[in-house]
């Protein structure tokens, strides 16, 4: 009776490892997607100038 | 006893799936020399784009791309230049959602990729600036 209970716990445990491996392969991570996308929108339009100083502007403070 | 080790197994199972999937969804790779250069020559474009999107000229489309809008906004002896700004801009940003989804090891996320990114270029648009809705019209943000 024991060693039954044994492979059912066994068992259990497989196919939630499993489940949760098919659960990664098919979810879009949309919530990280629209991060990289801000990055990368930020970037190429220039929205956040502090992240990256434009290199045409500010010419002076160079010593 | 053994009871007792099953259980340990199996909350260690638990644990170890729940790390996998918060690293899945933690960040996008992003950070690659394809994507890197693609953003680069994007980002160079974008000078001559602005003004572009301004006039109302060039809009934002459904699918993540531009494309022209009013020709007639554009003086004839510039036209040429304009389409193939466009062009390169539709090219470059095509490349990019693909990219990313190979530097993701995920070749089928890529039309997921550029949704994703049709709805952030229009949310961060300027305000005058167009861009498609879901319907394919034009309206002005």
């Amino acid at each position: 009776m024991r060693r039954r209970s044994t492979w059912i716990s066994a068992a259990a445990a497989a196919a939630f490892a499993l489940v949760g491996c098919v659960t990664i392969n098919i979810y879009f991570p949309a919530a990280a997607a629209e991060r990289a996308a801000d990055r990368i929108i930020d970037e190429v339009w220039q929205l956040k100038p502090d992240a990256e100083k434009p290199r045409t502007e500010k010419p002076a403070a160079k010593q | 006893m053994l009871h007792l080790t099953w259980l340990r197994v199996a909350v260690f199972t638990i644990l170890l799936g729940a790390t996998a999937l918060a690293a899945a969804q933690a960040n996008l790779e992003i950070n690659t020399p394809a994507v890197a250069a693609i953003q680069k020559s994007m980002q160079d474009r974008h000078a001559q784009l602005l003004p572009l999107y301004s006039s109302g000229a060039v809009g934002l489309t459904r699918d993540g791309g531009v494309a022209l809008r009013d020709a007639n906004a554009v003086p004839l002896a510039q036209r040429a230049q304009v389409n193939a700004l466009i062009a390169a801009e539709s090219q470059d940003r095509a490349a990019l959602y693909r990219e990313i989804a190979r530097a993701n090891a995920r070749p089928e996320w890529e039309s997921d990729i550029r949704a994703t990114f049709a709805q952030r270029w229009i949310d961060k648009a300027q305000p005058g600036w167009y861009y498609q809705n879901a319907g394919g019209a034009w309206v002005r943000k």
